[in-house]
């Protein structure tokens, strides 16, 4: 793998990542994102649908929570997760979680993270992991991390240093189980930086990660509603600067436009694509123009409009999912109105 | 006062099928029906889209399984959105972006199915509508204006509809207030030139009723006929008997419709009778219950015996599902809250109904539609000797044994 800068421009990075797959050649731009999957599928479409649209993305993210129990068919099946779904030509990238559904918090302990699938918690340790990458053999998987610094309302130093801690023990376990496994020798592991919202904590996690041979690096921890990443973009600057040019930056958990190009800004090269998954669960359309005009005036405008919008999101039905909770966007319009309100 | 339409007033109506080949012991034919949309080969499954869309694929998916005519609910775009708004789409084939033939019931079926507050009269089907409360009257002359707005290639008679087990005076009433609405559709149809305007055969389970039914309605010059009023909770004993009267009194060069039936035995039986289309919910409402049907009846996907089945729901099946899918990893998404699970399953399925009926016609063109039926029901039920007995001797009046 390897990772070209054409140009930095007021701290956006674009480029190409080559040599990628198992073949070695394929090729990703950044900034990019990736394709959203729900148990190995995009929501709602079968492959030949999904094919009809311009621009799939070249790399699926498929999440731990909804495939790690599954991890014995799997290593039945011996020929990994991407022939298994049906993608077998698609780049994939495997994250602990799911970007929608939040999982519960308080299980995380120095030896083990766990998922929840449909059948439940799935408990993992080091070992058990880097056994269910093994049978899954993506191109890229986030580490095992402990990503709850950020759960609670405030952070603690102590609960910070813990996730930088853990997290990179996890790491140089699971590095050490890659160098033992033939089949994982394909896959590239993504470090992960924690440290919640403690600078301090999280200089430390960019630097440490950075030391250690990882392919990429996974910025954990930045989600939330849009106000708490507004007050963390300052921490998210201070940590990429800490991270080597040539390899990728992932973020998790931020997949609206703005707060997108927000992260572009500075220094992050990949996103989730979970956002038009979330749009059409609450039976919206996106239509947005892609002007996008910071300035001050506009703003205010833009932020008076989303008010007036968020009145008209569909009170009736309430959806199981997490998902239908979040409020409608200033990007999109409800197909079940009358007369679809929206900026367009 | 409902209107009478002389029997000699019509003009001859358009014969619109072919019969290209015919079974030489059963009454099982080959054909082509010429309809404004394109041509379709029969006998045709036709499969079931209510509120304009098929539910689980797109128009174009079904296009791309060889689909040239589907089922559009008039019920329920009559309530929602509406004909008004659907003619300034251009019709229910723009509304859908549909480009082949579109037929479309006349909303009575629903009625009875769906409806627990409907009060039927000599004017028409008076009922409450489900989205808003307000009260409609179906009349065949309403029926005929929706459907004549929907622009269906083949659009059918507003009937009487009555339970199948259902005895008694109802029955008769119901049989000759369908010969009556069938007049009035015919007196109210706009559009006989484009839109096919089919009858439906009533009667219940009476023959007699239904051989009265039978002889009126073939005075009127429609283009097709529908055997309605069966595939409800008869038994199949008195369904067959009652399908085999209904063939042996319609006239040969129009279509036979046979309505709601869609199981792949009786549609290979009911073929053998001499019906030419079916239309039935069951494949694509049985796929959103995880059940993908094969030669052998059909596989349970969610089940546990999957959970490691590496190979495809039919090695011979040509649909995109099987061609990329296997029954495990199926089972798995099947078992997850990603709908395209049962996406995937449905274009299976209706690929899978759709390819019996092609096997079908080609045996009959072949002159080998009795060995098909008896390969049909060996694959089906180990042996043919160990299919239902109803079928058994269904196909023995018409001359096909299976021992």
């Amino acid at each position: 793998m390897k990772l070209s800068l054409n140009k930095v421009v007021n701290g956006c990075r674009l480029g190409k990542i080559k040599n990628l797959g198992k073949t070695g050649d394929r090729t990703m731009d950044i900034p990019g994102c990736l394709l959203y999957t729900k148990t190995g599928s995009a929501p709602h479409l079968t492959h030949h649908t999904l094919h009809k649209i311009h621009g799939v993305p070249a790399m699926a993210q498929l999440t731990l929570s909804s495939l790690a129990e599954h991890h014995e068919v799997l290593a039945e099946y011996k020929e990994g997760v991407g022939k298994f779904i049906g993608m077998p030509e698609s780049l994939l990238y495997c994250s602990l979680h799911d970007p929608v559904s939040p999982c519960p918090a308080g299980y995380v302990t120095n030896k083990s993270v766990s998922v929840w699938g449909v059948g439940g918690r799935v408990e993992m340790t080091a070992s058990k992991f880097m056994a269910i990458q093994q049978a899954l053999q993506p191109d890229w998987f986030q580490c095992l991390s402990d990503g709850e610094a950020t759960c609670d309302e405030t952070t603690s130093i102590k609960r910070a240093r813990k996730s930088v801690d853990r997290s990179l023990l996890f790491l140089d376990n699971c590095l050490k189980l890659q160098e033992e496994s033939e089949v994982l020798q394909k896959s590239m592991i993504i470090g992960v930086i924690e440290g919640g919202d403690v600078m301090e904590e999280r200089l430390r996690s960019a630097r440490e990660t950075a030391k250690r041979p990882v392919g990429g690096f996974l910025l954990d921890g930045f989600q939330g509603t849009p106000t708490t990443l507004e007050t963390r973009l300052h921490l998210l600057s201070s940590v990429t600067a800490e991270l080597p040019e040539h390899k990728p930056r992932l973020i998790c958990g931020v997949s609206q436009p703005d707060e997108v190009l927000e992260c572009i800004e500075r220094g992050v090269d990949l996103f989730e694509s979970f956002f038009p998954y979330q749009a059409t669960e609450r039976g919206c359309a996106l239509t947005f123009s892609f002007d996008y005009q910071p300035n001050p005036e506009e703003t205010l405008l833009q932020q008076n409009g989303t008010q007036e919008e968020v009145k008209y999101v569909d009170q009736t039905k309430k959806s199981k999912t997490t998902s239908c909770n979040q409020e409608m966007t200033s990007f999109e319009i409800n197909l079940k109105e009358k007369k679809p309100s929206g900026k367009h | 006062m409902a209107a009478v339409a002389s029997p000699t007033s019509l003009e001859s109506a358009p014969r619109i099928m072919r019969v290209v080949a015919e079974c030489s012991r059963s009454r099982a034919r080959a054909g082509e029906l010429r309809l404004p949309h394109g041509p379709v080969a029969t006998p045709v499954f036709m499969p079931v889209g209510t509120q304009a869309t098929m539910k689980g694929i797109t128009a174009e998916q079904l296009d791309a399984l060889g689909c040239r005519i589907c089922l559009g609910n008039t019920y329920h775009l009559g309530l929602r959105p509406g004909p008004e708004l659907i003619q300034k789409a251009r019709g229910l084939h723009g509304f859908m972006n549909w480009p082949h033939n579109l037929l479309t019931d006349s909303g009575g079926f629903q009625m009875v199915s769906l409806v627990s507050l409907s009060e039927v009269t000599e004017e028409g089907v008076r009922f409450r509508s489900p989205y808003d409360g307000d009260e409609t009257l179906l009349s065949p002359e309403r029926s005929v204006e929706i459907q004549n707005a929907l622009g269906s290639d083949i659009i059918m008679q507003l009937d009487d509809v009555v339970s199948s087990t259902m005895t008694g005076p109802r029955v008769e009433e119901a049989m000759y207030r369908s010969i009556r609405w069938l007049d009035r559709c015919i007196a109210a149809h706009q559009r006989p030139d484009k839109q096919n305007l089919f009858a439906i055969i009533q009667g219940g389970l009476d023959a007699d009723l239904r051989a009265t039914c039978l002889k009126e309605m073939t005075k009127r010059d429609v283009p097709g006929f529908a055997i309605g009023g069966l595939s409800g909770g008869e038994s199949k004993g008195q369904f067959w008997r009652m399908v085999a009267l209904s063939t042996s009194r319609l006239p040969k060069d129009k279509p036979r419709y046979l309505m709601g039936v869609g199981y792949a035995t009786d549609l290979v039986v009911c073929v053998a009778l001499g019906c030419d289309m079916f239309d039935c919910v069951f494949p694509t409402r049985t796929a959103r219950f995880g059940s993908a049907l094969v030669p052998t009846g059909n596989l349970q996907l969610k089940k546990k015996q999957y959970e490691k089945d590496f190979r495809p729901i039919d090695p011979e099946c040509a649909c995109p599902t099987c061609q990329k899918h296997s029954r495990a990893f199926l089972h798995t998404l099947l078992h997850s809250d990603n709908t395209a699970a049962l996406h995937h399953l449905t274009v299976h399925n209706i690929a899978y109904q759709l390819r019996l009926m092609s096997a079908v016609r080609a045996s009959i063109v072949e002159k080998r539609f009795p060995d098909f039926v008896r390969d049909f029901m060996g694959t089906m039920y180990g042996d043919p000797t160990l299919c239902p007995s109803w079928a058994t001797e269904a196909l023995a009046s018409v001359g096909i044994t299976l021992g």
